[in-house]
């Protein structure tokens, strides 16, 4: 662990290297925002100066120059020097860090099958959940990484095409509006950041993965449920069967870069329903829904 | 420790060997100026023809591989549009050029494997380009976005119909008359280009350049139509044509340097060899140089050429940019334009585009 003195030397020198799953991310900023939720969220994941010469993804966030930006300050998001987006509000600078990350691998890791879904592992078995934004995918998520599953992703599962096999993407999750509160209520101990107010997803905070699942990030998994999950209102909790075929037209319908990848992809997804038991979940109540969860898992409800 | 990623990248596109003698820091600079070059796919065809794929760490090899995959993607894609245009085309009997990626890609030819591109660019005859749009429309090809001044410009004074987007597909056709506007100060007579022409196997109708023509239209691209950006990736191309062609054909050189002359298209010719020999080392006899010696520059005029394509022609990247880099891009893009019109058009176009653009950015600014 490094000293929050030299992680802020770093940020705005030669840059600071951590480890995301796969890849390594070198990130430049001044900016305290930036700064404060790196040392919070990413301190388990610091690589040392030396230790990583190669970087995948060259990433700046800076305050927007200009004279507008004097009573309207603004955060931009660079990849190795070129902006790939607009500006957003200088409030939103860390959330903005995390989606412009979550552009560059979608854009550029195509030695995986990407797909729009959370993954959790228990007993070397994990559990795939695609979900619309809304569907209450992050709740869920991060209701089983605070009990006894291991997180591999919240919101990007990296299907490996070499192996089939799962690879932990570990960042924070980010939590939406009112279940903000809800995770804060329920686990008091568990990390969450400042909210950012106002965003396109409306108010989130992100949740601190719990560290066993941030030090176990190189240790693939199979996969063994696949989950479609539906938030629904006042309904009742329920998992249901879901047939293979439409599964594997759901799950790849959810990627980032199935066209991209063609039969290797194909391949990929169709391995990974074969060895999956396919559900689709309703979801009212988030502990009715946990004790489903974990009683298809084999585990105590 | 940065400035030497172009020389690494460029020596390895030349002899992939050098990979081998590369540290990891060096491909963590080398990945990115590739990428921006658009040249990533291109590297790791050529690394992998080489048998030299073992040689690259796993990191960098990764970022290769992801390229070359994008890279296929696009081809198939580029494989399915010209199948369609030939069936809106075929029937009619309207003979289509396939010009540059497309080209490359249906010829089979060298510059090919792992080539980025996005659009599809052909060329058809003028008495027909009306009746070829009306086909295109028909099977979902449409010309949206661009206002009546744009479609006034495009069709009055450009050398090609307002850039097509298909309906469902969203892929972009660019279909030309001719290889230059008709107000350019180089007049290539798109007649030669029909007669020397080369069918395209699989595809009655369909054509590719000539050899020579294939090499002279892209050196006009880059050096008489000004889009720099990709400069090094359209060296590379001419690259593997000028040695796939000079091997195939004894005479290859003889006939493209007197080709020019009959095209008009000397000088760029002559600033392909010159700059593609110096910065990619690519191989032009000394005869050849000698047969383009009354189309170069005059003395203070190539002092001046060199200094900004020697810049110009650098990939768009912070590491290869050096104090006169932005000034000699800006002036290459006012010569292009001065190139394409002569000034009582060009001033009046630029003056529109430049209200357009200001008022556009002035409503995008208005929103919250």
């Amino acid at each position: 662990m490094i000293a929050h003195e030299d992680l802020k030397a770093r940020l705005r020198d030669a840059g600071l290297a951590i480890q995301v799953g796969p890849f390594v991310v070198r990130l430049r900023s001044q900016l305290d925002r930036i700064e404060r939720s790196v040392a919070l969220f990413y301190d388990r994941q610091l690589l040392p100066v030396d230790g990583a010469p190669f970087a995948d993804f060259h990433v700046t966030l800076a305050r927007s120059s200009g004279l507008r930006t004097v009573w309207r300050p603004q955060a931009r998001f660079f990849l190795d020097g070129r902006s790939p987006f607009r500006p957003l509000p200088l409030a939103h600078a860390y959330p903005l860090f995390e989606w412009g990350l979550n552009w560059c691998i979608a854009q550029h890791a195509h030695d995986y099958l990407m797909v729009h879904a959370a993954v959790l592992e228990r007993d070397g078995r994990a559990l795939v959940m695609p979900g619309e934004p809304g569907s209450g995918k992050s709740t869920l998520t991060a209701a089983l990484a605070l009990s006894g599953w291991r997180l591999l992703s919240d919101e990007f599962a990296l299907l490996s095409l070499e192996t089939g096999k799962l690879v932990a993407l570990p960042r924070p999750v980010s939590l939406k509006n009112a279940a903000i509160d809800l995770i804060r209520e329920r686990h008091p101990r568990a990390i969450i950041g400042p909210a950012s107010h106002d965003t396109s997803k409306g108010t989130v905070a992100h949740l601190k993965p719990p560290d066993s699942s941030i030090d176990r990030m190189h240790q693939q998994a199979g996969p063994a449920w696949l989950v479609f999950p539906r938030f629904s209102a006042g309904g009742s909790d329920r998992l249901q069967p879901l047939d293979r075929a439409e599964a594997l037209l759901k799950l790849v319908g959810s990627s980032f870069n199935y066209s991209v990848v063609g039969g290797a992809g194909f391949e990929a997804a169709a391995n990974l329903i074969e060895q999956s038991e396919c559900l689709t979940l309703e979801y009212a109540d988030l502990d009715a829904s946990l004790g489903l969860l974990n009683a298809v898992a084999g585990g105590p409800a | 420790m940065t400035r030497p990623a172009l020389a690494q990248l460029v020596a390895v596109l030349v002899r992939p060997a050098a990979a081998r003698e590369l540290s990891l820091a060096d491909w963590d600079l080398l990945v990115r100026v590739a990428r921006v070059a658009s040249l990533e796919g291109r590297l790791q065809a050529t690394i992998e023809d080489a048998g030299m794929l073992p040689d690259v760490p796993p990191a960098p090899r990764r970022h290769l591989h992801a390229a070359r995959v994008l890279a296929d993607r696009q081809h198939a894609m580029v494989r399915w549009e010209v199948a369609r245009i030939h069936e809106a085309l075929a029937p009619e009997a309207i003979p289509v050029m396939l010009l540059k990626g497309a080209a490359y890609v249906m010829a089979g030819l060298p510059s090919a494997p792992g080539r980025q591109f996005s659009d599809v660019d052909i060329l058809v005859p003028q008495a027909r380009i009306q009746e070829a749009e009306q086909h295109l429309f028909v099977q979902g090809w449409v010309c949206e976005g661009y206002d009546a001044y744009d479609q006034r410009y495009y069709r009055q004074w450009m050398h090609e119909l307002p850039p097509l987007t298909h309906m469902r597909r969203k892929s972009v056709l660019d279909v030309h008359h001719t290889i230059l506007p008709p107000t350019a100060r180089l007049h290539p007579d798109p007649a030669l280009l029909w007669k020397a022409a080369v069918p395209l196997d699989g595809f009655p109708g369909m054509y590719v350049p000539g050899p020579a023509d294939m090499v002279l239209h892209s050196a006009t691209h880059l050096f008489h139509d000004g889009e720099l950006e990709n400069g090094l990736r359209d060296l590379a191309d001419l690259d593997a044509l000028l040695r796939h062609f000079a091997a195939d054909d004894p005479h290859f050189w003889e006939h493209l340097t007197a080709r020019s002359f009959e095209m008009d298209l000397a000088r760029p010719l002559y600033y392909a060899l010159r700059y593609g020999n110096e910065l990619l080392q690519i191989p032009v006899p000394d005869s050849a140089f000698r047969a383009l010696a009354v189309a170069r520059p005059a003395s203070p005029l190539r002092g001046l050429m060199d200094g900004l394509f020697r810049r110009g022609l650098k990939p768009h990247h912070w590491s290869c940019d050096g104090r006169l880099s932005g000034a000699a891009r800006w002036l290459l893009y006012v010569r292009s334009h001065y190139l394409r019109m002569p000034l009582h058009l060009l001033a009046p176009h630029l003056m529109r585009k430049a209200i357009k653009d200001h008022r556009k950015a002035k409503r995008e600014k208005s929103e919250p």
